[in-house]
């Protein structure tokens, strides 16, 4: 077991145990703050992976975007930040049948899929010029569909704040 | 330079962890100390005062003395308080502003990482600074505190948007997102600096870049300020309203904590603009090193030219903080989404524009 492996289960460890408490937090507040150590801890394997730029989109999507809308949402609604959420069991049957469906799933992928696991010619290179070339050739429709999409979104979000004027 | 370390401890790993505590404890715990003095003697000139003057020569070692008191002070928990929020709040909003300093160049030999994505995890992990911010808002039950922690987060997430155009500006100007990368470009003597044009214009490119720089450089300087909460931004601990904003709870060491990141903060985003547009770490007038034929002088002179112009900035911030009043939170937005950012949309077309030809 070298230093890797060391810090991967470190990050492996801090992703499930904040992962856990995000869904058994009796605190709505806490859970979300939770989900700050789940998104690093997840970006932490990013990084091992040696993928940089993901690992940097991770954290500035999730935590800077996401987090702190949930933490917004949550904070201004009223009476929800002293409500106790129900955290306890309910429906075992249905429950468990939902999640082994889905493990089962994740875990025949996990095995079917050909990773590709050999190490890389360079792993000290960088992930971003090759996704910028990738993303302006094989994939420019894509990227241009999603700016589009975003654009939609953009406008739809600045229409619903508007003031209607008298 | 992990190289070095590794050499001189033995160790990889005590090594890298050494590096990485370098800026720490060699700068910002000594620039903190100074600054805050520094703060107070401005203030007190500008508002033709003396400032500080009883401990040492002219007060020098006022700032020392109140770190010995805070560090006797009581440790404050308010009863009503959640208290592990509350007491995690002040390290995560540190660790925010103190990882940006793992990708900033202090000279050619030390950078903390020496990351591609450099600039851009820089933007990123501000964020960190922003959920800390909320924590300790809303863990320390008090309306200024959840209020100030609420504008703090509106303002540092809203101008976000006009720095990152900013940067993907100079990104694109560049070519690269390594802040290292970016440092070396600007070499030589001072119109290689990007505000005048970069040294990858030539000629009249360069020339038609410069006012479009000076736009993309007071864009971005506007925006950090309000980044780390400085007058004229500094509607999330407006003392007149908000008591102290969002560390209004927080006593003794936990509050020198949110003191020691703001100004590592003010100091970070001094290093950002200084390296996109001040040519980082490099002379302005060319090395000593070099005319003397001493290789090893050349880093120790970059060093000092970065903390210097590191240095001014914050200096600038602290002048501009006792000359401007305090925008209002309309005024604020205003500012941020009908001007900087359509200004830094069009700013970021014509340097494109420019720079095809």
């Amino acid at each position: 077991m070298n230093l890797y492996d060391i810090i991967f289960y470190l990050f492996a460890a801090i992703t499930i145990i904040s992962g856990f408490a995000v869904v058994s937090s009796k605190n709505i507040v806490h859970a979300a703050f939770n989900l700050l150590f789940t998104f690093f801890g997840v970006t932490g394997i990013y990084v091992l992976l040696g993928a940089d730029f993901i690992a940097v989109v991770q954290v500035i999507v999730y935590i800077g975007g996401i987090l702190i809308l949930l933490l917004f949402g949550v904070m201004l609604t009223n009476k929800i930040t002293s409500v106790d959420i129900k955290s306890g069991t309910l429906h075992v049957i249905p429950a468990v049948l939902g999640v082994g469906i889905f493990a089962g799933v994740l875990i025949s992928l996990m095995y079917t899929t050909n990773w590709k696991t050999s190490v890389l010619s360079d792993p000290g290179n960088t992930t971003i010029y090759n996704l910028g070339k990738l993303l302006i050739t094989d994939y420019v429709l894509i990227f241009e569909l999603l700016g589009i999409l975003l654009l939609v979104a953009l406008i739809g979000a600045a229409s619903i704040a508007r003031r209607e004027k008298d | 330079m992990y190289d070095i370390l590794t050499n001189i401890f033995g160790n990889q790993i005590v090594a890298y962890i050494i590096g990485a505590a370098l800026p720490l404890f060699v700068w910002i715990l000594p620039f903190v100390l100074f600054a805050v003095l520094g703060e107070r003697k401005v203030s007190a000139h500008m508002q033709d005062r003396l400032g500080p003057m009883r401990v040492g020569y002219h007060g020098i070692l006022q700032t020392v003395a109140d770190l010995l008191k805070l560090l006797q002070k009581e440790d404050i928990v308010t009863p009503a308080a959640d208290r592990k929020l509350f007491n995690l709040a002040p390290y995560i909003v540190f660790l925010g502003s103190y990882a940006a300093f793992a990708a900033i160049p202090f000279s050619s030999i030390y950078i903390g990482s020496g990351i591609e994505v450099g600039i851009f995890y820089i933007l990123a992990v501000s964020s960190f600074v922003v959920v800390g911010i909320l924590m300790g808002g809303w863990a320390s039950d008090n309306k200024y505190s959840l209020l100030g922690a609420m504008r703090s987060a509106a303002q540092i997430v809203s101008y976000e948007i006009p720095t990152a155009i900013v940067v993907l500006t100079l990104v694109m100007l560049t070519g690269t997102l390594n802040l290292n990368t970016i440092s070396q470009q600007q070499t030589a003597y001072f119109w290689n600096w990007n505000i005048l044009g970069g040294a990858a214009g030539s000629g009249i490119t360069q020339i038609l870049l410069i006012p479009f720089m000076v736009i993309a450089f007071v864009i971005l300087f506007i925006s950090t300020l309000a980044e780390v909460n400085r007058t004229p931004f500094d509607i999330p601990e407006a003392e007149s309203e908000l008591v102290a904003g969002f560390h209004t709870e927080y006593s003794g060491m936990k509050f020198a904590m949110f003191f020691l990141s703001e100004y590592a903060n003010m100091f970070a985003v001094s290093a950002i603009v200084v390296t996109l547009f001040f040519g980082g770490y490099q002379s302005p007038f060319g090395y000593l090193g070099n005319s003397l034929g001493i290789p090893w002088l050349i880093p120790v002179e970059q060093l000092f030219w970065f903390l210097a112009k590191g240095v001014f900035f914050v200096f600038v911030q602290m002048w501009l903080r006792w000359t401007l009043p305090r925008l209002r939170v309309d005024q604020l937005m205003t500012v941020c989404w009908k001007y900087l950012i359509p200004y830094a949309v069009f700013n970021l077309l014509i340097v494109g524009i420019i720079s095809l030809l």
